[in-house]
């Protein structure tokens, strides 16, 4: 019998559709991946299958599992199958878990709330639990509180809690997309072995194809609460069928071709750039400690050329990002451009030649200001800024460089898309003609076909502007494409610096290899890709 | 919930229009006495009755209603008027000696009680209205301050406060342009409420004969008055501690009612 | 957890120590000097300065700051100006008035606060929610000496339950005690319960929104096991700093309320210091009060710890 069998599920809440005559069933030891953009519903799937839709929701079709009709259960019974039968993983581990009770009273609440075992055998249950995912006793007891792990060790404490009870079914929903890669592989490798050893059915939702490609044995493909297409993964990546599938994945692996940097001449210089963050002192009287972010990083970025800056949370690229910016002082050494160095004393003379464009499509402008002053900021810098049809000229052109519409200059944000916030941003930064711009994970928000349009957007701008620019990335796909040079950073330090290719094709250091090996690919694909 | 929004206002708008009509117009005058119609019940003549000198109460609760708003505004607009550049200042310069000292300020204020401030400031200068908007003035600063603060912390983490840095814009500056704009709506919630705090604040003070001073009428020495007398005749106390009840009651609801209207997601804690 | 203790015990004492100063130096600018003003306006100038000096007025600001605070370390306040008895003596009985009834209301308070918030916000939008949140937005506009005088009229005066005011003391029980301050702490406790009830049932509504609610139901609890298990010890964070400043009202309130009461407590003596310039006990009486704010929310810091394991490590 199919272990979960989604049977033509129609979701409203409100008046709002969001599920349309879903079909999709997971077979015992199966993992079935449920991918597409924000928006597609594969999320309200896997919540409707766990029976924790909101109160306003109204279902039509069927969810059964082993047979059983989810949806004519009570909720008193659902409460029975959700960690007995059913367990989830969610996206975000930082605060999935209840910061004031410690991991081995959650561990343990998944058998004591359905009575499995007596309270001192679930002790020692939850503690064979943890050992299973990975988190030795020696080092994270029982008694230890959410907010000493790091994001990957509570998401291990999550997928404990899960399968404290065996479940049939395992959810997880976006489980690595909070994590570092390094720890993304781990998790997924942890999610792979706990499937084969239990022979649970797992559906995992992701927006990520790599890991979709490397992980599912079957692939459902959703846009707009519908299914688009669903298959077995080798077949269906060698065999795509649906326009949108095809536009997915070759919007995922979107490659762009860069125009050739001039020669080298100095633009940006980074010496020895040190930045060390005060801790909270221990007790009254010792000195403060501090937390080297960055430490002694120098490169050099050239006039006309694509740096790319990769590393993991917590590496010190978006402390060293800000020092450059001028945001916030070094402790030694020193940041140039063009050769005047950058302090946090507002020079504009400096604050002309560089501007930059932020991660959050949401964050990255007020609310209450229309487009042309939005964009317009920067003229602050400027000794003599454009007036009159001079300004609403440039403020036409910024916007039409950017693939937007002149009359857009009179909207307000929350009128425009992710993506074309995100091409409002650019206009901000391009409108002055800044000789750096500075991308701090600028795509990594967007939704893939998104993405692809702005990465194409940035190529055509370094054609027609001879852009220079930084480039901050955790996502390595993107930053191989977009730059010409890159740099990788570990624990406040560039390890390595090389061209791009020569990065990705022969890496050095034992950090890059180890960074490039734990990306999951996107197998190449021979045909169909549009 | 608009109700809430239309109710509140409807009723704070009926005691502000009550305090204006005051100044052109009463029943009778207020500091009138008329000692053989002592203590009468409402009636015809006198709509809320008399008090024990023959004073027209519906009179005396207008005019009443002047002190009490005159009093928590001005008070609401010194807590304001310094508490929000404090937490403004304190939030541009986070973590500095700056904002340790402002917060570290507020946290004393905070140690003394409003009636505490008062019975200091009477001690010093003697009673009347003026101490009484001192001390709830002085008590909502660090309230602005903080919630100032607050707020804006939160926003100089936002990208487009950083775009503005990168722009070159002055801390006071984005103070001005980018923080206060989108903190106002969360200001004009807190101000009605502290308003409301304020009206019991001030009734609680000259109930205790820390706040106005005969013959200026206010609702809580109306109040003290009418203790001795409550047995026999309690419309004395009833009268002006409904009307109290009410202003605060439509500031509340208005407070919650804007807040509701502005931005559902904004939080107060209250 | 000690650490943290220390630390807020550090802070205590320097608050402590700011607020003394401040307190001294308002004081300092009130006009008019005190020995003239004990002795009359007929007094010879030498009994003034010998008086002076007995007070020890002759002396620096700072050394009879240190002197005040020395004193009052050593349960010595000083002699009242008005009576020539120890302040100590006149303080110390008012104050175990005072005290124990903003705490019984504190306790009331809560008491009545907790279940209601709880129980409106496990039926949010709900006819309970609703007559919850209705009477509570009735309960925060009654101004609190005014509740007691109808509690006077209708429980003292019609039904004759309880006193109409006095203080039996403690001599004669804690129950004779409690029964006198019973009115009072009521009226005192249900405006500042409707303020906390709806802190707690916001509290409670935020916390339901978190994501770790949603893993307790992914686990199988019910809504009301989660709300129970994860969702109050969590709410206790905001409320805690709530029940902090409910206190300096309380206390501010007892003093108040006191009037209608007719109990001796530290409001009596105060407002009758003000009026015949008896500076020194109302110094006293303020220092006491701030004592009481600010050592209770030095307790509320330690409940923080106690609820939340993120401060206890951090220091």
């Amino acid at each position: 019998m199919t272990l979960l069998d989604i049977t033509n599920l129609s979701l409203r809440i409100g008046t709002h559709e969001i599920l349309k005559e879903v079909s999709l069933s997971v077979e015992a030891g199966e993992i079935v991946a449920i991918t597409g953009e924000s928006g597609s519903g594969k999320s309200m799937t896997a919540f409707s299958a766990m029976g924790l839709l909101p109160e306003t929701a109204t279902t039509s079709g069927g969810i059964s599992l082993s047979g059983t009709d989810l949806l004519a259960q009570s909720e008193a019974q659902m409460c029975d199958l959700r960690g007995q039968a059913i367990g989830m993983v969610f996206q975000e581990p930082m605060t999935a878990l209840n910061p004031v009770k410690t991991i081995g009273d959650q561990v343990m609440e998944t058998i004591l709330i359905h009575k499995a075992l007596p309270p001192d055998q679930a002790r020692a249950r939850a503690r064979e639990l943890l050992d299973r995912v990975g988190l030795s006793a020696d080092r994270f007891p029982l008694g230890r509180f959410p907010h000493e792990l790091s994001g990957g060790q509570r998401q291990r404490v999550v997928i404990a809690m899960a399968i404290a009870l065996r479940p049939k079914l395992l959810i997880a929903d976006e489980p690595t997309t909070a994590l570092d890669v390094t720890t993304q592989a781990q998790i997924l490798e942890l999610l792979r072995d706990l499937v084969r050893e239990f022979d649970m059915g797992l559906m995992i939702i992701t927006h990520d194809l790599a890991v979709v490609a490397d992980l599912a044995d079957r692939i459902v493909v959703m846009r707009h609460g519908e299914v688009v297409e669903t298959g077995a993964t080798q077949t269906l990546l060698h065999n795509m069928q649906h326009p949108y599938t095809k536009m997915l994945f070759a919007a995922s692996n979107h490659q762009v071709t860069l125009p050739e940097p001039p020669a080298p001449s100095p633009l940006l210089e980074v010496k020895g750039a040190v930045r060390d963050y005060p801790l909270p002192r221990k007790n009254l009287f010792a000195k403060p400690e501090h937390f080297r972010a960055v430490k002694d990083v120098s490169f050099t970025l050239y006039r006309g050329e694509r740096l790319g800056l990769v590393g993991e949370s917590g590496c010190g690229k978006s402390t060293l990002t800000r020092a450059i910016l001028g945001l916030e002082p070094l402790q030694s050494g020193e940041i140039c451009l063009d050769g005047m160095a950058i302090t946090t004393t507002q020079n504009p003379e400096i604050r002309r030649r560089m501007q930059v464009v932020f991660q959050d499509p949401f964050g990255s402008f007020n609310p209450r200001h229309r487009v042309d002053r939005l964009i317009t900021e920067p003229f602050y810098t400027l000794i003599a800024p454009p007036t009159g049809s001079a300004r609403s000229d440039l403020i036409a052109e910024t916007l039409r460089a950017v693939g937007l519409q002149p009359e857009d200059a009179q909207k307000y944000v929350h009128q425009f898309s992710g993506g074309q916030r995100q091409r409002i941003a650019i206009a901000r930064a391009l409108i002055t003609r800044p000789e750096l711009i500075l991308f701090d994970e600028a795509v990594s928000a967007l939704d893939v076909s998104v993405r692809a349009q702005i990465l194409d957007l940035l190529a055509d701008l370094c054609e027609a502007y001879g852009l220079s620019y930084l480039f901050i990335s955790h996502d390595l796909s993107v930053v191989r494409t977009i730059t010409d040079r890159c740099l990788v950073m570990q624990k406040g330090e560039i390890v390595e610096a090389a061209a791009t290719e020569e990065i990705f094709a022969t890496p050095k250091h034992p950090y890059t290899r180890a960074l490039i090996a734990a990306a999951p690919q996107l197998p190449e694909l021979d045909q169909g890709v549009a | 919930m608009t109700r809430n929004l239309i109710l509140g206002t409807g009723l704070s708008s009926l005691v502000v229009l009550a305090a204006l009509v005051s100044f052109i117009w009463t029943p009778f005058d207020h500091t009138a006495m008329d000692i053989p119609a002592k203590l009468q019940q409402p009636n015809g003549t006198h709509w809320l009755g008399t008090d024990h000198f023959g004073r027209d109460i519906f009179s005396m609760i207008m005019v009443g209603a002047r002190t009490s708003i005159a009093v928590a505004l001005v008070a609401v607009g010194i807590g304001m008027g310094l508490g929000v550049p404090l937490g403004l200042a304190a939030a541009a310069n986070k973590g500095s000696w700056l904002d340790e000292i402002i917060m570290r300020g507020n946290d004393l204020v905070f140690a003394f009680p409003s009636l505490v401030i008062a019975i200091l400031i009477t001690a010093i200068f003697g009673a009347g209205a003026i101490n009484a908007i001192a001390a709830i003035g002085i008590f909502n600063i660090p309230v602005f301050a903080r919630i100032t603060r607050g707020a804006a912390l939160s926003l100089w983490e936002r990208e487009f406060i950083l775009a503005a840095r990168v722009a070159g814009k002055g801390a006071a500056r984005i103070s001005g342009e980018h923080i206060l704009p989108n903190i106002a709506n969360l200001l004009i919630v807190q101000g009605t409420i502290q308003f409301s705090l304020g009206i019991l604040a001030e009734a609680g003070l000259s109930y205790v004969g820390l706040g106005a001073q005969p013959p200026t009428p206010s609702w809580g020495r109306m109040l003290a008055d009418a203790q001795t007398m409550v047995s026999f005749a309690p419309h004395l106390a009833l009268i002006p501690g409904s009307a109290i009840v009410i202003t605060v009651l439509g500031l509340n609801l208005m407070g919650d009612g804007l807040r509701d209207w502005l931005d559902p997601k904004l939080r107060l804690a209250r | 957890m000690l650490r943290y203790a220390l630390k807020r015990g550090f802070s205590l004492i320097i608050s402590l120590a700011v607020a003394s100063l401040v307190i001294f130096f308002v004081i300092e600018i009130a006009p008019g000097d005190p020995a003239s003003f004990m002795l009359g306006i007929n007094a010879e100038p030498d009994t003034v300065a010998a008086l002076r000096a007995e007070l020890g007025l002759d002396q620096g600001k700072l050394q009879r700051y240190l002197a005040w605070v020395g004193g009052m370390l050593q349960g010595d306040f000083g002699m009242s100006y008005t009576y020539r008895t120890p302040v100590a003596g006149m303080i110390a009985d008012r104050m175990w008035v005072s005290l124990p009834l903003a705490l019984y209301a504190l306790a009331l308070s809560t008491l009545i606060a907790f279940p209601a918030g709880i129980y409106a916000a496990a039926r949010r939008g709900k006819a309970g929610d609703m007559a919850v949140m209705g009477a509570t937005q009735l309960g925060v506009a009654v101004p609190n000496f005014w509740f007691a005088m109808i509690l006077v009229l209708v429980f003292a005066i019609n039904l004759r339950w309880f006193g109409a005011g006095g203080f039996a003391g403690w001599d004669d029980g804690l129950g004779t005690a409690l029964h006198s301050l019973t009115l009072p702490a009521i009226a005192l406790a249900l405006p500042q319960a409707a303020i906390l009830a709806r802190v707690m049932r916001s509290a409670l509504l935020d916390i339901l929104g978190e994501d770790f609610m949603r893993t307790a139901r992914a686990k199988g609890l019910t809504r009301r096991q989660a709300l129970w298990r994860h969702g109050l010890r969590n709410a206790m964070i905001p409320v805690l700093t709530i029940i902090g400043l409910q206190f300096s009202f309380l206390l501010a309130g007892a003093i108040i309320i006191e009037q209608v009461f007719f109990l001796p407590g530290l409001g009596r003596l105060v407002f009758q210091a003000i009026s015949s310039r008896d500076l020194i006990v109302v110094e006293s009486v303020v220092m006491i009060l701030v004592f009481a704010v600010i050592t209770v929310n030095f307790l509320v810091d330690l409940a923080y710890a106690l609820v939340d394991p993120r401060l206890r490590s951090r220091t």
